[in-house]
């Protein structure tokens, strides 16, 4: 496309008021994406953001693009739908943790196994936030909500482990208010197929702090394990906690660096292209001490929906013939 | 060659052809005997013999249902005639029974008097229990109404098999061709010509020459044993002349079929693609079996969904993005489109459903026919969300409302609901090719208007422009949150909604101009009497009213296709008459959608057994019905 001039991230918001609650973590991503697409030169008129319902599903609403507020958890069978028709759309999906794992579970699902070529943001706070703060699949064991006044007792879904389990081929984690957010929105957009992002998302109203040890400037470098493609997998604020992999309990160990510890070239080296690594990883932080990983997990090649589907639409004289002959083929006789 | 038949000659043993008018005859067996293909293929001969016809292939919901069980009963009924054929018949003048089970099930709907082929092979001791008979219903006299003709297929196929030189073939083989003998039998029976299935095996086992010899086989000597085989007196052949039907080029089709092709027709005629999302159900599953076989020479794209949710979400996006979505299913998966089928309404996107109607409620019966859609099609949806409800009468019919929905769907940025039915999907008629270069195009356009904005409408159609994503200078943004009058952003106002919702049943309500005038499909426009019916009901309705005009009860046939918005003349035409009787496979849904929109009075004659209504039921309830 020709723009003439390059549009600023201010030039992909829409005149719509943002309706979240103040201090949201929403406004936050809403930034991030609306930077990406000025960083990548998006054209508005082809870009289009599905969603389905909640607070996150607002989403489309505020982008200077094409939007689609579709019906709960389905956004991704409606950007499915879209992207059959034209394949070069460059299609968004936003939706909750609530729409992505409970009512839109089964289309999370099949969106990943297909490879749809969209981005999928999973904006995950953990919570029901449009409804009013009742657990999501996605709340940790024991949180307290109008339907579980004595804590939740059952597991949560982890996002990044079901997308991996639905055959993802880019699966990314990030936090709401992480500076590089926007670097990680242009991994997953570059990817050809879903580039699934969990994006830890903390809703002020009804489910806050929940990720406080991974956005708190002060707590985030002992919490966090910041994944590099190549690079030996070492977190904490001093730089002094290591990855390894330990054979006997076959489970990952976390280990000192430095003087007494663990030398750096014992340590894990993170490769997204493999598999076991980033099923390892999509669960390290159910491991009491273990960081959580963000950046991205694991990212493959293959074949797009897209690629599978695409369709040159047929010349109109051509399918009219065609329809005649359809019409008239089989056993056909004449009547006098 | 044996099969060249001279017409008005005796057969093969010198016997007269008794020429009749009309001919019921049904096939049934087990599952594993493939009835369907040998009733498929006796129509196929029949029609090419010149008959109008009707076929009713019925089958159990069991894909291997236990052998010789009453459940497993699997039959084919065909109507065929030297008159014109809207049914497939009351009641059998010939019905051929390959087991007991066959013949139990059965023999409730056979004339009396009339013939019954049985494969007396079947009949052992433990088939015989089996079925539920006491003894055996072949000696017992229990049949002595009926003519009988006791054969034993099974061992006459497995001495024509063996015939076959050089076949290998295992014995169940062998025994799988019991159902061509049948055929051939039959074939001799009606005077029809061979060659047609002849050659329709040769294509079929193409990669299976040995099979396909022995089907051939088969048929000869079932074809052969009936043509010189000396038989009692009252079995003897007959000859059903050539109907008087339109001059043209004609061919068999099935609701499944001209639906089918009714869309990738409308789709092409909107010069749209067609984007098919489905999900498997029975009756509606042929639809994405054939629509895939076409592809993209005809513009069409199928997707299988996750579910029939995701198979509407994608249809409604498709549309969205710019093409025909349409997703076809059967009542149980339309219920689960609703809330979808809901959003393409609020967001006004053309969108069209197809339900091929089965028995309910809830599972119901998913092989038998049943029109009980009608409620969930018209009011079905939760808030005010009117859309637009045609329904197909006959298997022909299929593609023409076929192309009325997607005209609509396009043209008034709408769902369109386009109701068939079990029978309707499954069953064929001769159908008169169409040319398809006379039908007028419907081009849809994604262009901007002056002035755009998503939500104003053309002055005349209340259609809001469709604006695709990817169209430059047209970003806007659409939801299921009601939108604001003009712009669509998000409006809670309520004098909006009020404006809104009037917009949306306005914009519905005015197809009633776009759309036919109500016509009376037989008989007089006012009278002593109407018989109002839908759907697939067609073919006994117009043949009731036909035999109550016979018997001199001045009597009309008025049957709708579009039942939302209703045609503008309909209350009147409905005034004009003393009675009106409402036939309906279903416990009286057009009955109260007419008393609510015309309060008129009316009888409502309800049925849900499962099958077809039979002429002389709704012969007997109209002539209650005027005579008291
Ligand atoms: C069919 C249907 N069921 C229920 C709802 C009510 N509902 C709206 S949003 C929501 C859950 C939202 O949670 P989540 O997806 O996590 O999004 P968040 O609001 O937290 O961003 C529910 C239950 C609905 N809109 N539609
Ligand atoms: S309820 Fe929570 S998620 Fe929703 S807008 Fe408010 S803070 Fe954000
Ligand atoms: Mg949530």
């Amino acid at each position: 496309m020709n723009l003439q001039t390059k549009l600023g991230a201010k030039d992909y918001a829409s005149d719509q008021e943002v309706r979240w609650c103040p201090g949201c973590g929403d406004y936050a991503i809403l930034r991030a994406v609306q930077k990406t697409l000025a960083d990548n030169g998006a054209d508005p008129a082809n870009t289009v953001f599905f969603s389905g319902i909640g607070c996150a599903s607002r989403f489309p609403y505020y982008m200077e693009t094409y939007g689609f507020h579709t019906i709960h958890g389905r956004g991704a069978a409606f950007a499915t739908g879209a992207k059959l028709a034209n394949p070069d759309l460059d299609a968004w999906l936003v939706a909750g943790d609530g729409d992505s794992l409970a009512i839109g579970g089964n289309h999370l699902l099949h969106v990943l196994r297909r490879n749809v070529d969209i981005v999928y943001l999973l904006f995950n706070n953990e919570i029901y936030g449009l409804t009013k703060g009742q657990t999501s699949p996605a709340s940790r064991l024991g949180t307290r909500s109008p339907t579980t006044p004595a804590g939740s007792r059952d597991e949560p879904v982890r996002a990044a482990r079901f997308a991996l389990g639905a055959s993802a081929t880019f699966v990314a984690r990030a936090v709401d208010v992480q500076k590089d957010l926007s670097d990680i929105l242009k991994r997953a957009h570059a990817h050809k197929g879903t580039g699934f992002v969990e994006i830890l998302q903390n809703c002020i109203v009804f489910n806050d702090g929940v990720y406080d040890k991974l956005s708190n400037k002060k707590l985030a470098p002992d919490n966090t394990l910041k994944l590099v493609h190549g690079e030996p997998m070492i977190w904490g604020a001093e730089r002094d906690k290591g990855l390894v992999f330990d054979i006997a309990t076959m489970s990952p160990k976390a280990v000192s660096l430095g003087e007494g510890g663990v030398d750096a070239s014992q340590l894990l080296v993170h490769d997204e292209h493999n598999l076991t690594l980033a099923n390892m990883l999509a669960t390290l932080d159910s491991i009491p001490g273990m960081p959580s990983p963000l950046g991205v997990l694991y990212s493959r090649e293959a074949e797009t929906f897209e690629a599978r589907t695409r369709m040159d639409r047929a010349e109109t004289a051509s399918v009219e013939q065609k329809i005649g002959q359809l019409l008239n083929s089989g056993h056909t006789w004449a009547v006098a | 060659m044996m099969d060249a038949l001279v017409p008005g000659k005796p057969d093969g043993m010198g016997r007269e052809r008794e020429t009749i008018e009309s001919a019921v005859v049904r096939f049934a067996g087990d599952s594993g005997d493939g009835m369907q293909i040998t009733g498929g293929q006796f129509t196929l001969a029949t029609a090419l013999s010149g008959n109008d016809l009707a076929t009713f292939p019925d089958f159990p919901a069991e894909i291997r249902a236990p052998i010789g069980t009453t459940f497993g009963v699997s039959s084919f009924q065909i109507n065929f005639g030297a008159r014109v054929v809207r049914t497939a018949g009351d009641q059998l003048d010939v019905l051929v029974a390959m087991n007991p089970a066959a013949l139990i099930v059965n023999l409730a709907d056979v004339k009396p008097g009339a013939l019954i082929i049985v494969d007396e092979n079947a009949f052992t001791v433990r088939d015989i229990a089996k079925a539920g008979y006491a003894e055996n219903p072949l000696d017992n006299g229990s049949l002595d109404a009926y003519r009988v003709l006791r054969l034993p297929i099974t061992d006459y196929t497995m001495t024509a098999v063996k015939s076959v030189e050089g076949a290998e073939v295992s014995n169940k083989e062998s025994v799988r061709a019991k159902n061509m003998w049948a055929l051939g039998l039959i074939l001799w029976l009606f005077e029809r010509e061979k060659a047609a299935v002849v050659d329709w095996i040769a294509t079929k086992f193409a990669k299976l020459p040995d099979i396909a010899r022995i089907n051939t086989a088969a048929l000869d000597a079932g074809y052969i044993y009936g043509d010189v085989t000396e038989m009692a007196p009252e079995i003897h052949p007959y000859r059903v002349p050539p109907a008087a039907i339109p001059p043209g080029i004609y061919r068999n089709i099935s609701g499944s079929e001209a639906v089918s092709w009714g869309l990738v027709a409308g789709a092409h005629l909107a010069r749209l693609k067609l984007a098919f999302c489905s999900y498997p159900i029975t009756p509606a599953t042929n639809m994405l079996h054939l629509l895939t076989k076409l592809g993209k020479e005809f513009n069409v794209t199928t997707f299988q969904a996750e579910d029939e949710i995701a198979a509407a979400c994608a249809a409604i996006g498709a549309s969205y993005a710019g093409e025909l979505g349409v997703t076809g299913s059967s009542g149980p998966g339309v219920a689960l489109k609703t809330e979808a089928i809901g959003l393409a309404a609020a967001t006004e996107l053309p969108l069209v459903i197809v339900n091929a109607q089965r028995g309910g409620p809830s599972t119901g019966l998913p092989t038998k026919t049943e029109q009980s859609d009608l409620y969930q099609s018209v009011w079905g949806r939760n808030g005010d969300t009117p859309l637009v409800v045609v329904a197909s009468r006959s298997p022909g019919d299929c593609f023409d409302t076929a192309i009325e929905a997607c005209r609509l769907a396009v043209k008034y940025m709408t769902p369109v609901i386009l109701l068939t039915d079990g029978y309707l999907s499954n069953a064929s008629e001769p159908w008169h090719i169409p040319d398809f270069s006379t039908y007028e195009p419907f081009p849809a356009s994604h262009a901007i208007p002056a002035d755009f904005k998503p939500y104003n409408r053309d002055p005349e159609t209340l259609a809001r422009p469709w604006v695709v994503p990817g169209t430059p200078g047209g970003v806007h943004r659409i939801g299921g949150i009601e939108r604001k009058d003009g712009s669509g952003e998000i409006s809670y106002d309520a004098d909006n909604h009020q404006i809104m919702t009037d917009h949306r049943k306005n914009k519905i309500d005015g197809i009633a101009r776009d759309i036919p005038d109500q016509e009376v499909a037989l008989g007089p426009v006012s009278g002593r009497l109407a018989v109002v019916g839908w759907g697939s009901t067609y073919g006994p309705v117009n043949r009731a009213v036909d035999a109550l005009i016979e018997q001199g009860i001045e009597a009309s046939h008025i049957h709708i296709r579009h039942l939302w918005p209703l045609p503008r003349n309909l209350g009147q035409l409905l005034a004009g008459f003393d009675n009106i009787l409402v036939p309906e496979m279903n416990t009286g849904q057009l009955a109260t959608l007419l008393r609510s929109e015309y309060q008129c009075e009316l009888k409502s004659q309800p049925k849900v057994s499962g099958r077809p209504f039979r002429v002389s039921e709704i012969v007997d309830a109209a002539r209650e019905l005027v005579e008291g």
